[in-house]
């Protein structure tokens, strides 16, 4: 009746696992009687969990993201605690939980922090920055965001019951097959990342459409803000490499369950092919995510400097040239499994040659700085911490280009100190930039100020104090994910690393308190022209929060930096431009689609783990219903009459002609 | 595309965008991305497919296992199938219940016999001993052609759903458009289907 089910799932004898369960079953029933007594269940429903506005959706994923962060950021904290300790003894972890922390850290970072997160960012952004008022299908974009909120909830399912993964973040064959790995672990992983996969995919398929499809009038591709391009190119390699994740994970879990042999020591089967595969899906991932984070700083070092992007369209063609060469490097992962020394130098040449587009793009940055009025606001702050950190990064990664390096120091600590570089300091400084920059126009109000800048300093310290010595322990010779070590002379440094790890807590516990604070002093940081930084793209044009339709009038586009010209004007005349006809629109309806879809998601996900065939049968039997039904509505869409409009329009339209005098021309 | 009857709804359901492409055309264009992405899934497949496609383990090879009379019929059926979905469209097109209904029920004839076919082809090899975990060969060509099968049986399910759809609310502007993207999903799934046809099953005779 219940599969591999039965009670011997819950982790009794495990104390931090227990406590930790009773802590979050804690914090969710208390939020959920928290929201039930003070009544806002019908508004939490109707504004957000059955929204398909972009806006909204957007701010979903970068919340799932901030939340997960948190999960993650705990499995480093024990990890490195663990390294700190487990010289000559065992440590406080036992082998079979530490391997599933180091699989769960890496896991929920790439594909439940980074992923919402950038996912997010682009959602809330980018259909704005086009001049657009939705993404092209906004139901489907309310059923990826849920799909993805399923798959980070059977990750954490399987804190409480049984286990995760212990294979690492790629659960490599034949450690992941059933003759070595035979618990749910790696299933957990498999239906956790095949489900958010699905999801991850139709965002692709949205978001290609949306900046391809979807644009103001006026608005042609080489009037498009950078961030858009990156997006552009961030999903059109989401639409080409999910599908092979998606691909691989389905033969991992045909081995798995049915006995197939892709990728078994037995019967013909080929473990190297499983390398191959991943990487075909994993380096383009790289790119997924470093991408959009370009194009966040792009947007920050233009806004922030007062100038216009330098070497716009050379940022463009950079953008498109690493998008196709992220596909022709993934060899680099695994130099040392023997394709030989030719096929070796070509992909490290290859992989060598990602640096010149990436060196365009750092030039640029500079260049744009270069002679501006720079303001020193914390998304800048980001921006050059990024632009000093992902340098390091980048050259460590090109000396792990070079095959014969990597033969000395593949999978050693000095590889993992080279991706969190270029993780952190790169897409993860790049989300921070972005949180702050877009906040105030998501929330009408700042994030304030003081803290913001805190919070970096303790993040950017303590990311070199974590990570610098991971190079050095790299070249001591340590390997990545030892549960203890022998060698005395490994302490100090991960004693050093375990103090950055603390700072960056303090940085992440500084980030909370200035979300708190903002909250509670709102009116004091309110941003009433919905222009806050004095903004060149159109997203700056319209009230912070923007209303549900975006614009009340869909913008005319007439060059580069559409809002900037405008504003330009306006200030030279001291007038805004006279006042649009308004006319009626229609906008897309709620859709509970996606969650309901979700819910049967999960349930489905949940009995594919535990093989409970009745219920897989069930939950996908509801899955395909919600589709139905949803197919089925009458008036998916709804009229905004023209004098609602105008009103939401007038009032910022007040608000911005009071500002206008004390805005300053440019340069 | 005017709609014949007066809600209120219809109106909003009919609107078109008063700037930029028609919604035919950002759907269209979206299922085609879409489509991108599953060829690139079967791309994945395939090669996975070619790299074992020696790694028999000891066992039956392509040439020993493959019937070509079989592949031949389903072959005919899918093809048929893709003939009829066509005549299908028109019929939505021009309004003709008739033959939308009739080549419909055609195509899923045709389609569910081109299962049929497949599963007794799959029955008969693991009967013989030549179930996917016989070899590496093998799981690739199960799970090459199963991934194909399973398309067309997740598209049987839609082309009733489309069916069920036009019967109860008629010709409607979007029920147009996902006519289109059913269209477009049943067509790909028939190219697919010829380079399985010729890569898996013709090479693999003739190996």
């Amino acid at each position: 009746m219940w599969g591999k089910l039965t009670w011997e799932a819950i982790p009794l004898h495990e104390p931090i696992v227990m406590v930790t369960s009773a802590v979050v079953a804690l914090a969710i029933t208390g939020t959920l009687v928290w929201v039930y007594l003070k009544g806002h269940f019908p508004y939490i429903w109707k504004e957000w969990l059955s929204s398909v506005d972009h806006k909204r959706i957007g701010v979903m994923y970068i919340v799932l993201a901030l939340v997960m962060l948190l999960r993650g950021f705990a499995d480093a904290i024990m990890m490195r605690a663990q390294q700190s300790v487990a010289l000559h003894s065992a440590g406080f972890l036992p082998p079979e939980h530490y391997n599933q922390i180091f699989s769960a850290h890496g896991t929920i970072m790439i594909f439940f922090v980074a992923m919402p997160f950038v996912i997010g960012l682009m959602n809330f952004a980018v259909p704005l920055q086009l001049g657009a008022r939705d993404v092209a299908f906004p139901v489907l974009n309310s059923v990826s965001f849920w799909l993805t909120a399923t798959g980070a909830l059977l990750v954490n399912i399987s804190l409480f019951i049984g286990e995760f993964a212990r294979t690492g973040w790629l659960p490599y064959p034949p450690l992941s097959e059933l003759a070595y790995s035979p618990g749910v672990g790696v299933d957990y992983y498999l239906w956790a990342l095949q489900i958010s996969g699905v999801g991850t995919l139709l965002t692709g398929v949205n978001f290609v459409t949306t900046v391809l499809k979807v644009r103001a009038p006026g608005m042609n591709y080489l009037r498009m803000p950078i961030f858009c391009w990156t997006t552009l190119a961030s999903n059109l390699l989401i639409v080409a490499a999910f599908p092979i994740l998606t691909a691989t994970l389905a033969m991992l879990l045909l081995d798995r369950y049915l006995g197939f042999h892709f990728f078994t020591n037995e019967a013909g089967g080929n473990p190297m092919m499983f390398m191959n595969l991943i990487w075909a899906w994993g380096h383009p991932e790289v790119y997924i995510l470093m991408l959009p984070a370009f194009g966040i700083f792009s947007e920050v070092f233009a806004t922030f400097s007062g100038k216009p992007l330098f070497g716009y369209r050379s940022m463009v063609a950079a953008t498109m040239a690493i998008c196709i060469l992220s596909f022709m490097v993934w060899l680099h992962h695994f130099f040392t499994m023997g394709a030989g020394a030719d096929v070796n130098a070509i992909f490290g040449i290859a992989t060598m040659i990602i640096a010149v587009p990436t060196g365009v793009k750092i030039y640029n940055w500079l260049f744009t700085m270069y002679g501006g009025r720079i303001v020193f606001a914390t998304p800048l702050l980001w921006a050059i911490g990024f632009v000093v950190t992902f340098i390091i990064g980048g050259i460590t990664g090109v000396l792990l280009a070079v095959p014969p390096a990597d033969f000395v120091l593949h999978n050693s600590l000095f590889l993992v100190a080279h991706f969190h570089n270029v993780i952190i300091g790169g897409v993860v400084f790049g989300l921070f930039a972005g949180y702050e920059y877009w906040f105030p126009k998501a929330f009408g109000f700042r994030l304030h100020e003081g803290l913001g800048k805190a919070a970096f300093w303790f993040w950017i310290v303590g990311f070199y104090v974590a990570f610098m010595p991971l190079y050095a322990l790299g070249l001591m010779g340590m390997t990545r994910r030892m549960q203890h070590y022998d060698i005395d002379a490994w302490q100090p440094w991960l004693l050093v690393a375990a103090g950055g790890a603390v700072l960056i807590g303090v940085g992440v516990a500084l980030q909370v308190v200035q979300l708190v604070w903002s909250i509670r002093h709102r009116e004091q940081l309110r941003d009433v022209t919905g222009d806050p930084w004095n903004g060149r793209t159109l997203e700056w044009m319209t009230a912070s929060p923007p209303p549900m339709f975006n614009y009340a009038v869909l913008p005319d586009v007439e060059g580069e930096e559409a809002y900037w010209m405008r504003k330009q004007s306006a200030i030279e005349r001291q007038a805004l431009r006279p006042e649009p006809e308004y006319v009626d629109i229609h906008m897309p309806r709620n859709s509970a689609a996606g969650f309901i879809c979700a819910f049967f998601s999960t349930i489905m996900g949940f009995a594919l783990i535990w093989h409970i065939w009745w219920l897989v049968i069930a939950g996908f039997v509801g899955a395909w219903a919600v589709v139905v039904v949803a197919a089925w509505r009458d008036e998916p869409e709804s009229v905004i009459p023209a004098a609602t409009l105008a009103e939401v329009d007038r009032a910022n339209r007040a608000a911005r002609a009071a500002a206008l005098p004390t805005l300053k021309p440019a340069l | 595309m005017a709609l014949v009857g007066g809600h209120a709804h219809a109106a909003a359901l009919t609107e078109e965008p008063a700037h930029g492409p028609s919604k035919r055309i950002v759907v269209g264009y979206g299922f085609w991305i879409f489509l991108i992405s599953d060829i690139i899934l079967f791309a994945a497949l395939f090669a996975t497919y070619a790299v074992l496609t020696d790694a028999t383990a000891g066992g039956p090879s392509g040439r020993d296992l493959f019937e070509l009379e079989t592949v031949a019929v389903e072959t005919a059926c899918l093809l048929l199938s893709t003939v009829f979905c066509g005549f299908a469209g028109i019929g939505a097109q021009a309004r003709k219940s008739g033959l939308y209904y009739g080549s419909m029920a055609a195509t899923f004839v045709l389609g569910a016999t081109f299962v049929a076919i497949e599963l007794h082809e799959f029955a008969g090899m693991i009967n013989a001993g030549a179930g996917p975990s016989r070899s590496a060969f093998l799981s690739g060509f199960f799970a090459l052609i199963g991934c194909h099968g399973l398309h067309v049986s997740a598209g049987l399910l839609w082309l009733l759903t489309m069916m069920a759809q036009v019967y109860a609310k008629g010709y409607r502007a979007d029920i147009m458009r996902r006519l289109l993207c059913f269209a477009l999903f049943w067509h790909t799934l028939d190219i697919i289907w010829v380079a399985l046809f010729s890569l898996v099953y013709l090479v693999g005779v003739a190996r």
